[in-house]
């Protein structure tokens, strides 16, 4: 669904309105922003959300294969916020060229974490076999540690999480989500 | 070419006749563009000043203002007309100094970081990086200011950019794919508003500052008067409706009239121009309108549905809507008896409840009165510009402006210091037309010294300072909700404005007789040059009729 597109005028009844407007939509919201690549286009973004009074709970930036245009994936909590002034907001922003909110059925969303989890001799065994459950891989081993890498939603990456953090989860860290729609049509 | 005289070249080519400013090390080289760039500059003696004033030329005008500022402090004294401008939408290019390329992020001297300051506060910004972008950034910047929501535009040139030679070319394209305002207005929407409005028993027209900035006052009153519409204006919108029309039922919000404020409570369809539903028109929100549907048009989509959900969006700018909405609105010939009931209603309301305060009985001059023998000495025909405060409010609900664009207040930002400055900008602007400020004499000290600007440069505005010798507005909120604890209020009998007028080489004038009032102003009037007056007023009087903040409309008092 695009919402609050500025050069869309098209009809809305008044059960969409209410769906769309003001009201809080409770759910997460992937928001996948096609920005110009230019200077300070992500301190404008960022700083729009904390002026607004909004949380951002992930964020990615990465290059696209157009030079002159970067995708920002962002997430923000439909429950708390109003996600269609977000979206008009960000559209405000004269760098910003296109915003989707993607519909979790018709995306496919990827996270990428690394674990450092305490291992000695015995457990390492359990951890590896946990790991390859849910398709990780080891990329680091020491006496007393080992690092795991996953790849997933973020369902799945915290449903890792909780497995290994009885072994003595050292530190995690997290990409955030990118996030790209199903079907031929561009995100 | 410099990049400096490319500026010029640029500026002139977007019909810029005139810039506020001041120099400073970081736009010397600008400053030398000056002297041979053919463009009027005004030396300002505070950056303030001259982006107050860029923002009295733009409303006056309806052109882009201009305000020039080195970097440093310079920017920073230019945040308040900066923010002021967002707030209400005006179209200003602030173009500023910045430092040398080699010195950015150093904490060189005279460094700040402008476009990180002013970024909350501006529509759009340009850190210029290559002085090969200047041209294009400064057409871009002219284009974003003024199409659209009007807003500010900031401009950062390092010092040792705007000293290259660059290979200027003209420009008369700019690309902005991300920015592309919807003008139009959906068909469908307007249709089914018009519908909707045929149907209203209790109809309000709520018309706000959009409507000024669009210039479709011409529009909205032919669409009003196509029926018996009752219209009302905020703060930023009056003189859109000319406040001597049988259907306008006066200013509302906080110092709204009750015809206004009760209409809007009763109105079962409310239909939003170009207006945002700000907390000093709602009152308590949730109380706000109960029993209204609401129309709302707006060339600004996430202005739609922020604070009260419409039931009919139209993303549109108010001129072609409304150009629109009269034809669809015909085509219904909807009956106007219908409104009769209503009309009733709202009659008793005008009678029982006109605009009142007690006159004095002797030749003290009362605040309301001042600004009635204000209208009556200029015939209604004047610019009038205000500070912030009581004095402002009173302006509002007594000076019954006629037209668009005579009517320069700060509204959003409430920035006391406004109205001198802005008076000057408007009377650059509109050099044919009188201009008059009546100003606080808290406010007016917060920008006093444009008087200087105006004496050297002949600008002759009209100061009329309704001298309260208070912090009015805050006073009565002591008063009234603080149980009469005054607590720093009281400016006292300084400065003498008299003197202070002859130093800064305008005129000075003391009025306390109201008898003689209206030949006074009069006087003040056609008096060459600058004039500055204090206006003796009754020191503790109140500005009725109000609703308490954060209370419904139907709570008004006094
Ligand atoms: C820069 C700034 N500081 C403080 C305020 C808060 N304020 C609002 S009205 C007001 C009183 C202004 O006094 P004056 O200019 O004498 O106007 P009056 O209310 O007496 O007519 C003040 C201090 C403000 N609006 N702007
Ligand atoms: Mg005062």
């Amino acid at each position: 669904m695009i919402v609050g597109e500025p050069a869309t005028n098209t009809t809305l009844s008044l059960e969409e309105l209410q769906a769309a407007g003001n009201l809080r939509t409770g759910r997460k919201h992937v928001l996948s922003i096609l920005v110009e690549n230019k200077a300070g286009v992500l301190t404008r973004i960022a700083g729009l959300f904390a002026r607004r009074g909004f949380n951002i709970d992930t964020l990615t930036v990465g290059p696209t294969d157009d030079e002159r245009v970067s995708r920002v994936t962002l997430t923000v909590d439909g429950a708390v916020h109003p996600i269609d002034q977000v979206t008009k907001q960000l559209h405000k922003l004269i760098n910003v060229l296109k915003i989707r909110d993607l519909e979790p059925e018709g995306t496919v969303s990827r996270e990428l974490a690394l674990f450092k989890v305490s291992a000695d001799g015995t457990q390492r065994g359990e951890l590896m076999q946990i790991a390859e459950i849910f398709r990780g891989s080891v990329v680091d081993v020491t006496k007393r540690s080992v690092i795991i890498e996953i790849t997933g939603t973020t369902e799945k990456i915290e449903a890792f999480e909780e497995m290994v953090r009885p072994f003595g989860l050292i530190e995690m860290m997290r990409t955030g989500e990118i996030a790209i729609a199903r079907g031929r049509t561009e995100t | 070419m410099r990049a400096v005289d490319a500026v010029m070249e640029c500026l002139k080519a977007e019909g810029v006749d005139v810039v506020f400013g001041l120099p400073g090390g970081a736009n010397l080289p600008t400053y030398d563009a000056f002297v041979d760039g053919g463009i009027r500059h005004i030396l300002v003696r505070h950056e303030a000043g001259g982006g107050h004033a860029a923002e009295g030329y733009a409303k006056a005008t309806g052109k882009v203002g201009v305000a020039f500022a080195t970097s440093g402090p310079g920017a920073t004294n230019l945040i308040t007309p900066i923010c002021d401008a967002m707030m209400d939408s005006v179209p200003v290019v602030f173009i500023t100094g910045q430092v040398r390329t080699e010195l950015l992020g150093t904490d060189g001297f005279q460094e700040a970081d402008t476009i990180g300051i002013t970024m909350p506060v501006v529509k759009h910004s340009f850190m210029i990086q290559d002085p090969n972008e200047i041209p294009r950034a400064i057409h871009e910047a002219f284009h974003i200011a003024r199409t659209g929501r009007p807003g500010p535009v900031v401009v950062d040139i390092p010092q040792d950019l705007s000293r290259a030679d660059i290979n200027y070319e003209p420009i008369t394209d700019v690309r902005l794919p991300g920015y592309q305002p919807t003008l139009e207005g959906n068909q469908k929407q307007i249709r089914q508003a018009a519908k909707a409005l045929a149907a209203a028993q209790r109809p309000v027209i709520y018309v706000g500052g959009g409507v000024v900035n669009a210039n479709a006052s011409a529009e909205l009153v032919e669409f009003c008067t196509t029926d018996r519409f009752p219209v009302t204006c905020t703060l930023m919108g009056l003189g859109a409706f000319p406040a001597n029309h049988p259907q306008w039922l006066g200013m509302l919000g906080m110092h709204g009239t009750r015809a206004a404020n009760y209409g809007m409570d009763e109105a079962d369809l409310i239909c939003a121009v170009g207006a945002r539903f700000d907390d000093r028109v709602t009152g308590k929100l949730s109380e706000f309108a109960p029993r209204a549907k609401f129309i709302h048009i707006d060339v600004d989509p996430a202005e739609i549905s922020k604070n009260v959900p419409a039931h009919i969006p139209i993303v549109g700018d108010a001129k072609h809507v409304l150009a629109k909405l009269l034809i669809e609105y015909r085509a219904l010939t909807p009956d106007s008896a219908r409104l009769q009931a209503w009309w009733e209603r709202i009659e008793a309301w005008r009678e029982k409840h006109p605009l009142r305060y007690e006159d004095s009985s002797d030749q003290e001059i009362k605040p309301q009165y001042m600004i009635q023998a204000l209208y009556e000495a200029t015939g209604g025909e004047a610019i009038i510009t205000s500070d912030v405060g009581q004095h402002q409010m009173w302006t509002a609900q007594y000076y019954g402006f006629p037209a668009p664009r005579r009517w320069i207040n700060s509204g959003g930002l409430g920035t006391m210091g406004f109205g001198l400055p802005a008076a000057m900008g408007a009377a650059v602007g509109c050099p044919d037309r009188l201009v008059c400020c009546v100003a606080g004499d808290g406010s007016v000290q917060m920008n006093i010294q444009e008087l200087a600007t105006c004496a050297q440069e002949g600008i002759p505005i009209k100061v009329f300072i309704m001298n309260n010798g208070y912090l009015g507005m805050v006073r009565q909120w002591q008063e009234l909700f603080w149980d009469g604890r005054y607590s720093h209020v009281d400016t006292g009998k300084y400065p003498d404005w008299v003197k202070l007028a002859e130093a800064y080489g305008a005129s000075g004038m003391r009025f306390e007789d109201k008898t003689t009032l209206v030949q006074d102003i009069k006087r003040a009037i056609a008096t060459d040059g600058p004039v500055l007056v204090d206006v003796r007023v009754t020191r503790e009087e109140n500005t009725y009729p109000m609703i308490p903040a954060g209370q419904p409309a139907r709570e008004m008092v006094g």
